[in-house]
């Protein structure tokens, strides 16, 4: 079997073009996708036109806030792109140098104004967007969504507060201020005390309905203290508290981590077993050597090995690669090395069974990535992102490849919170018998001459 | 060799009825017949590969080398690295003094560093034969060890075949050229649909097509004219 493995490393060797784009091109996908998954998607690039007047002041509760704390807080969650005026946002849109164009008319701050007052308006912005894209459009609405959320939240707070304000006047007195003028307002509490101190002075039958009035200071004044907090709540009144009950999830960098070494090891070892098994047919070496000088089974076992070997090399020098933009914890290195070396072996099974289906090549290349891209990418759809019946249909069929319980295990080995991977390692060993029991079966079928 | 009555079915279709074939040693024995008489099944049962369904073989599977019609070699290895490899695979005490052996036995050791997929058909025959050879068989199988050779390469086959007959191995090969069946091999075996129709010297082939074909003038023509009255006599 060594001669076998030695012939098989001397053919990669002779194929430099080949045995780059067999490493080169997994970890290129890897680390793209591991990017992908772990980055933020990055601000949007939004066109900004403030047609606001720049003495505008937004005026809540008798607080002030210039205009242009405004542009910055818009600014901080996308990236503002100035226009001169709407048909260069309009242009911008429409040629998708920008992602949408918002625009604050000029009476905007007015309306705002108003809210607190008696005559409230209806405060607007304009917002263009180009929905040629379906996905660009569907990201567009969130984000402006989540923008005029926040920015409804401000104002509602600042609002509510000074609904408060006015209550806590009302409750316990103090100073209005209005056109520059400040009036003093009583309170309850102290009218109450005022009524409380008139009571020894009035006539007896009097005193009844003074204490009635007096009753009535008091009661109004505890009511319109629990009215406070409420108005608060106004603002805001659904608060969300996560609790995890399921799984417990990596962070997203290790996550990104285990996807980017799980799908070179697919593609290292699925590609590599499939089409060394192919080539020993395609160069009619498979009737010389299987008739006599190598089993079917030890010919298989030799591909396996040439599979985990490879696949075990390249898996690890990725993660020293990735190790170096993130803190790996090295003292779960034994925990990585039987998951990568065990996925390894459930992946080149399955890679010798397709290799022991066709003849050629090119076809076993072809149908070893028409098997593996979909089924990894399957593997990544989290439950609750499709209907229920449809992600039980993908269950069934990324359970059937070892791809998701080799992602399982180098997950679990890479980070210490996470689940264990003595489940995932015993369904790759199944996995592995299994496709290793179909390769020599389809092997059996092409021994005929 | 003795094979004895081989049956070989694929499905519903009988590949092999009944065929029988036994070889001396130094013996140059060729197995000629239309496309899909069984050629490369009889050889392929012979060499071990194929199992028959009935039938039996009595030769060690040891002392057989196969040659197979399509050369079985790595491309992308060198002559001696394919060489090597299969005296390596053999269990040879000595695979380099083997593989040495074989590169002047093919006249290819000149060209040992070459990478096989860059030699012409010729010699890529060569070392496949030379490889078939490395097991030092006492029977010696080619299935259609010429196709693709031109006139020249073919020769120098020839001669390395009848030099290892004249040896003592016992050679037994296919192939469609009648002309090449009647001047290198000893013997004739005449398949057609699976079914043992001659076995004999050409000569033989001649009288039975001059007596039992009743066809004189075809028997004095060149030998494939007589092949195929022959064929033409018994049915196919």
């Amino acid at each position: 079997m060594r001669w076998l493995l030695l012939k098989d490393l001397q053919i990669l060797r002779r194929s430099p073009l080949q045995a780059a784009l067999l490493v080169a091109y997994p970890i290129l996908i890897a680390v793209l996708v591991g990017f992908a998954i772990s980055r933020d998607p990055g601000e949007p690039r939004v066109a900004f036109l403030n047609e606001v007047p720049a003495d505008s002041r937004i005026s809540v509760g008798g607080e002030q806030l210039p205009s242009s704390n405004v542009n910055a807080r818009i600014c901080r969650k996308v990236e503002c792109v100035d226009v001169a005026d709407r048909e260069e946002a309009e242009a911008r849109v429409s040629s998708g140098d920008v992602l949408a164009a918002l625009i604050l008319p000029a009476n905007l701050v007015d309306q705002i104004n108003s809210l607190s007052t008696l005559t409230p308006g209806v405060p607007e912005v304009e917002v263009l967007v180009n929905e040629e894209d379906p996905v660009k459009a569907g990201l567009v609405s969130d984000r402006i969504d989540a923008l005029l959320a926040q920015a409804n939240l401000l104002l509602a707070r600042r609002i509510a507060r000074e609904g408060s304000r006015y209550l806590e006047l009302v409750i316990d007195g103090g100073k209005l201020s209005l056109i520059g003028q400040e009036f003093p307002i009583l309170g309850l509490r102290a009218s109450a005390r005022i009524l409380a101190a008139l009571e020894p002075a009035l006539e007896p039958s009097l005193r009844p309905a003074l204490r009635q009035v007096t009753k009535f200071a008091g009661e109004a004044r505890e009511n319109l203290d629990v009215a406070g907090p409420l108005l608060d709540r106004l603002a805001q009144p659904i608060r969300v508290e996560k609790v995890a009950v399921g799984g417990s999830a990596p962070p997203l960098e290790i996550f990104a981590i285990a996807v980017a070494a799980t799908l070179t090891l697919a593609f290292v070892t699925v590609l590599l077993v499939a089409g060394s098994l192919a080539l020993e047919r395609e160069e009619n070496a498979f009737p010389r050597l299987a008739g006599r000088l190598v089993s079917p089974t030890a010919l298989l076992g030799e591909k396996v090995l040439l599979g985990v070997a490879v696949g075990f090399a390249v898996t690890l020098l990725l993660l020293g690669g990735l190790a170096i933009f993130v803190p790996l914890q090295w003292d779960r290195i034994g925990l990585w090395l039987v998951a990568i070396l065990v996925g390894a072996g459930a992946l080149s099974a399955a890679g010798a069974a397709l290799g022991a289906v066709a003849r050629e090549v090119r076809a076993v290349s072809l149908l070893a990535f028409m098997v593996t891209l979909p089924i990894a990418f399957l593997s990544l759809v989290p439950s609750g992102a499709v209907g229920a019946t449809l992600y039980d249909a993908i269950r069934i069929v990324t359970a059937l490849f070892p791809f998701k319980p080799a992602l399982q295990a180098i997950t679990g080995a890479l980070d210490s919170a996470g689940d264990g991977i003595g489940l995932p390692l015993v369904h790759l060993a199944a996995l592995a018998v299994v496709y290793g029991a179909i390769a020599r079966l389809a092997l059996r079928r092409f021994s005929a001459v | 060799m003795r094979a004895r009555a081989l049956v070989k079915r694929y499905g519903g279709r009988e590949a092999l009825r009944g065929v029988s074939l036994s070889a001396d040693a130094g013996e140059l024995v060729a197995v000629i017949g239309p496309n899909g008489a069984g050629k490369t099944t009889l050889l392929s049962i012979l060499a071990g590969i194929l199992e028959p369904d009935a039938g039996t073989v009595d030769v060690e599977a040891g002392e057989v080398g196969w040659v197979p019609q399509q050369a079985g070699l790595y491309r992308r290895l060198t002559v001696e690295e394919n060489l090597l490899l299969f005296a390596r695979l053999e269990g040879h005490e000595d695979p380099r003094g083997s593989a040495e052996q074989m590169l002047e036995l093919c006249g290819l050791a000149e060209r040992r560093g070459e990478v096989v997929g860059r030699l012409s058909g010729g010699n890529q025959q060569r070392i496949n034969i030379a490889i078939g050879l490395l097991s030092r068989p006492r029977v010696l199988l080619l299935d259609e060890p010429s196709v693709g050779l031109d006139p020249r390469q073919r020769a120098r086959l020839w001669e390395f075949v009848s030099a290892l007959a004249d040896g003592g191995t016992t050679v037994v090969f296919s192939t469609h050229d009648i002309q090449e069946a009647e001047r290198y091999g000893g013997r004739l075996l005449v398949l057609a649909d699976g079914e043992s129709l001659f076995d004999g010297p050409a000569e033989e082939l001649r009288g039975a097509v001059r007596r039992e074909a009743q066809a004189p003038e075809a028997a004095e023509r060149d030998f494939e004219t007589a092949f195929v009255a022959y064929l033409h006599h018994r049915g196919h």
